[in-house]
């Protein structure tokens, strides 16, 4: 009783992952419902700029961002940005999924790290990043590590909660059933426990995978001289809106892509979770 | 009747207490067992009697309140090697990322004393013995549950364990399967010389499997009955069922769980 008790707080942001809805549902009814709509609200934005309805300088045309876009990506201006950030974010990703699932085994798999630092954990979790990049900035400057730093920091955070949960969740009987084969200690942990947690840790990772780019496009904006976000404010500052607006765009693709990339991933490495639960539902 | 010298597992004076509201229960009381090697001894009694925790006591599992079992010359503190348990509730006890093939493995793989070939054949032959072979690519939870119950077996036989330890193994399927589920498990004790423990709540089933089976009394759970099932083998599930002897087994064994009820047996015939 306890037990729940103490965990309470962590659960809050913990999605159970059976019920989370990954598999992708390809039904080409709701498929072409939903890509007609941004079709029909990308006209919108064309008939809205084309008769000026904002002013604009600040609105242009989205078949002239288009057009933009696509000269900046030939020019290999867009994919010169684009590279460095994907670096930093993905070296910071990593980073913190594997500390978060360092972190989250220990806690969940040891009454001692728990209590040790479950209270810390609940203090640094709540800061919005952009709150300690100043400090993070006076510590590692402006460069690369500075920003791998600040998205592993908060990439972290996700994976460490699902983690944890994902290790208190293991069926008791899974474990016990290791012990009368004589599993024990690490054994147990590598074999056992971590692929039970696997479909929570996974959770985990979806989640850390949109925090990382939310704080790689603003650390990008805060100090940077490459990469995306600090292609879009520089391009802002100076008044190539067009730029801006491809730069914003190019972020939309990439966190789709990233997120596809992702459930593909996903959908193959736990399709036994998706068997398991499916055949116990 | 049992003779201590030939006893694989021994329990002496064992009692468990549970902590409850309101005070504490005793699920266990005295219990003292003396398991032969090469027997089948089946527990029997009505549900809540204590007869699982007797059980996950006897593998290390849990730890008894007071008193000791004794594996071979050994105090078991833990899951001794050589006994192994086999869940009740096989849809978790099954690890779903694994397929049949290396869930049968898995003991084998964790004694670290075999070649990447023996455990292979190995597999191959247990689940030969249970009858899935073409299924070793499945997934536990893509088969029935008789299916995987086998894979349960196959999967705890592979170590060649001196001694099984059963919990209800076979409560949670259709009639039919339990039947061939039971007849897999004679043969397999048969062959493999196994000592088997087996929990059941199903005195019929406890008779037609065993050589010996024991009562315990609805909690504090005590020894009410131990007797020999002096059954002839092989066994048959039409004709065995209808010798006197095991008729006569089962009369007593009944009429001691329906007095342990509350229930008058003329009134239960």
């Amino acid at each position: 009783m306890t037990d729940t008790a103490r965990t309470e707080p962590l659960s809050e942001v913990v999605v159970s992952p059976a019920k989370h809805p990954t598999r992708p549902r390809w039904s080409w009814n709701t498929r072409l419902l939903g890509i007609g709509f941004i079709g029909v609200l990308l006209v919108l934005w064309e008939i809205a700029a084309a008769n000026a309805i904002f002013p604009p300088m600040s609105f242009p045309r989205i078949s002239s961002i288009l057009a933009t876009w696509w000269q900046l990506v030939v020019s290999g201006e867009l994919p010169g940005e684009v590279l460095p950030s994907l670096w930093r974010m993905f070296a910071g990703y990593f980073i913190g999924v594997a500390v978060g699932v360092g972190i989250g085994l220990l806690m969940g798999y040891v009454r001692f790290f728990y209590n040790l630092l479950e209270p810390i954990t609940e203090v640094l979790r709540p800061i919005p990043s952009p709150a300690y990049l100043p400090i993070v900035i006076l510590f590692l400057g402006i460069d690369d590590e500075m920003k791998i730093f600040m998205i592993a920091f908060a990439s972290l955070f996700p994976v460490l909660l699902n983690t944890y949960s994902g290790v208190r969740s293991v069926d008791p009987i899974q474990l016990q059933t290791a012990r009368t084969f004589g599993v024990s200690g690490r054994k147990l942990l590598t074999q056992i426990v971590l692929p039970a947690a696997s479909p929570y840790i996974f959770t985990g990772m979806r989640v850390s995978l949109a925090v990382a780019l939310i704080v790689m496009v603003i650390s990008e904006m805060v100090a940077a001289s490459s990469g995306i976000g600090y292609f879009i404010l520089s391009a802002q500052r100076g008044f190539k809106i067009r730029d801006m607006f491809a730069g914003v765009l190019t972020l939309a693709m990439l966190g789709y892509i990233l997120n596809r990339v992702f459930l593909l991933i996903e959908n193959r490495v736990l399709a036994w979770h998706y068997g398991y639960t499916q055949q116990r539902s | 009747m049992s003779e201590p010298e030939r006893a694989v597992l021994r329990v002496r004076g064992l009692h468990k207490s549970f902590a409850a509201a309101g005070g504490t229960t005793v699920a266990l009381k005295g219990i003292e067992l003396d398991v032969e090697a090469g027997s089948f001894v089946s527990i029997v009694g009505p549900s809540g009697c204590g007869k699982s925790t007797l059980l996950q006591i006897m593998a290390g599992l849990a730890t008894p309140t007071s008193g000791d079992v004794f594996y071979g010359q050994g105090r078991v503190q833990g899951p001794p090697p050589d006994v192994v348990y086999v869940f009740q509730q096989y849809t978790r006890s099954l690890f779903p990322w694994k397929t049949v093939e290396r869930n049968v493995a898995f003991g084998l793989e964790n004694k670290g004393n075999l070649s990447r070939q023996e455990i292979a054949a190995r597999t191959r032959e247990m689940i030969g013995l249970v009858k899935l072979t073409g299924f070793e690519r499945h997934y536990p939870w893509q088969l029935s549950g008789g299916m995987q119950q086998r894979v349960a077996i196959a999967r705890a036989l592979a170590c060649r364990p001196a001694v099984l330890l059963m919990d209800e193994p076979f409560s949670a399927v259709d009639a039919l399967t339990r039947a061939g589920l039971q007849e897999l498990l004679r043969t397999l004790w048969r062959e493999l010389n196994l000592t088997i423990v087996f929990v059941t709540h199903d005195v019929d089933e406890g008779i037609y499997l065993s050589t010996r089976v024991v009562a315990l009394t609805r909690a504090p759970g005590t020894i009410a009955i131990d007797m020999p099932i002096e059954l002839p083998a092989p066994r048959d599930q039409i004709t065995t069922r209808a010798l006197p002897v095991y008729l006569e087994s089962r009369a007593r064994l009944l009429a001691q769980l329906f007095v342990d009820e509350g229930l008058k047996s003329e009134e239960a015939a």
